[in-house]
């Protein structure tokens, strides 16, 4: 099976470099499945989990936007945070979770209101990256 | 005489405690000079690689447009000025807020034209006791910085340019060149230099196919480049505050030496004065009694 080398970068540090099989990941125009050969792409990208096949192995990866680059043979995907789920802690995400909710339901100005679902965004693709 | 001795030799403690302290904080920025430019390597493949992208995109023809790489009249001006938390490094704020003073009276008439946007205690002591216009501020940022920290500074700042407030932004830092040599900078962050972008892009060129959009890819580019700058910017005046510091340090180490050795040779002279006048005070009772 063919494979293509998936890259995560943060400013900080390099997070993920591996050859994968297969990468799925949320673009802002819905989600795409990247395999080996594909055409050049840029998107930007969504705050969701990153999914990598392995083989008959899944790793899962919480990107915090960014946006992804696409090659024939590597995909990088550049993001200003982005977790492994080893590296999640889900009982804090999970009060980051409760936190934005008990937020999003009270009355307040719009940027409040965006802020908390940017937020909630974010721990719920954590919690889902965490579980697995 | 002595009570001139204690005197020297209290000289010679207090010069040795701050040699002690000095050597100290040297080997301390020695490690955090290392550790900062680590982590200033450690960020350039990211930044590269935004580059290059925002570069294939503009340099791709098309008559990609966008507001952040188009000058407009320059009405207001936004200054990011990234300074140290602590102080002890040489001349390194000192210089940078100087260049910085000098530039804004030669381009300026009054201080409406402008806004600044500032990192770092020392700057904000600086600016605020001169009276002026401080629009954001972020002090306490750690040794090792995260991109968090200065993430909302830096896009209030970005977005200003995005919204009109601003038609230019420039960012102003210590540029590290070696840990002996740091020059400061007035570099102009936005709008950004089509021309210098262009160049960059080495290699083989991919045609890549944008999703949804060129325009709306480089619309979500180009705040993050920006916003990329500032970040490596910090990093680099991060390094440069160790480095200073490390010099500076150093040379003061050396200084503490030798005021050392000095007074040391101060100390044993009045000793031995102090002995040879016991003496001769001796023999004279001692002949006055013959």
């Amino acid at each position: 099976m063919s494979t293509l080398r998936l890259e995560i970068v943060t400013p900080e540090r390099k997070v993920f470099d591996k050859d994968v099989n297969m990468v799925v990941v949320k673009g802002v125009g819905g989600d795409l499945g990247i395999l080996p050969h594909h055409v050049p792409l840029v998107t930007p990208l969504k705050v969701a989990p990153v999914k990598a096949k392995i083989g008959n192995a899944e790793e899962f990866i919480a990107v915090h936007g960014g946006f992804m680059e696409v090659r024939k043979d590597k995909v990088v995907i550049l993001a200003e945070s982005a977790e492994l789920g080893s590296d999640i802690d889900v009982i804090r995400a999970e009060q980051a979770k409760e936190r934005a909710q008990h937020r999003l339901n009270e009355k307040q100005s719009e940027i409040d209101h965006k802020r908390a679902e940017a937020a909630l965004q974010r721990a719920l693709t954590r919690i889902q990256v965490g579980g697995h | 005489m002595a009570k001139g001795m204690r005197e020297i030799k209290r000289q010679i403690k207090s010069t040795q405690n701050m040699k002690q302290i000095t050597k100290a904080m040297e080997l301390v920025a020695a490690a955090n000079l290392k550790r900062a430019q680590t982590a200033a390597e450690a960020g350039r493949p990211y930044s590269d690689k935004l580059k290059e992208v925002v570069s294939s995109i503009a340099s791709g023809g098309g008559g990609v447009k966008h507001p952040m790489l188009q000058t407009r009249e320059i009405k207001r001006t936004a200054y990011l000025i990234i300074t140290s938390d602590r102080g002890l490094a040489g001349g390194l704020n000192s210089a940078l807020l100087k260049r910085f003073v000098d530039t804004l009276k030669s381009k300026h008439k009054s201080n409406n034209e402008f806004d600044l946007f500032v990192i770092g205690r020392k700057g904000r002591d600086y600016l605020k006791r001169r009276d002026y216009p401080i629009k954001q501020e972020e002090i306490g940022v750690p040794d090792s910085p995260k991109f968090a920290h200065i993430k909302s500074l830096a896009s209030a700042a970005v977005t200003g340019f995005e919204d009109g407030t601003y038609d230019e932004i420039y960012l102003v830092y210590n540029r590290f060149v070696n840990a002996l040599s740091q020059i400061p900078t007035v570099k102009q962050l936005l709008p950004l230099d089509a021309s210098a972008l262009e160049g960059a892009s080495q290699g083989p060129k991919a045609d890549y196919e944008y999703e949804p959009s060129a325009e709306e890819v480089l619309n979500v580019l180009l705040p993050k480049y920006a916003e990329t700058l500032v970040y490596s910017a910090l990093l680099e005046n991060k390094a440069s505050e160790f480095g200073s510091r490390m010099t500076a340090m150093s040379s003061a180490t050396k200084n503490a030496t030798k005021r050392i050795d000095e007074l040391t040779l101060t100390y044993n002279r009045a000793r031995q004065a102090a002995i040879t006048q016991e003496i001769s005070e001796i023999v004279g009772g001692a002949n006055a009694l013959v």
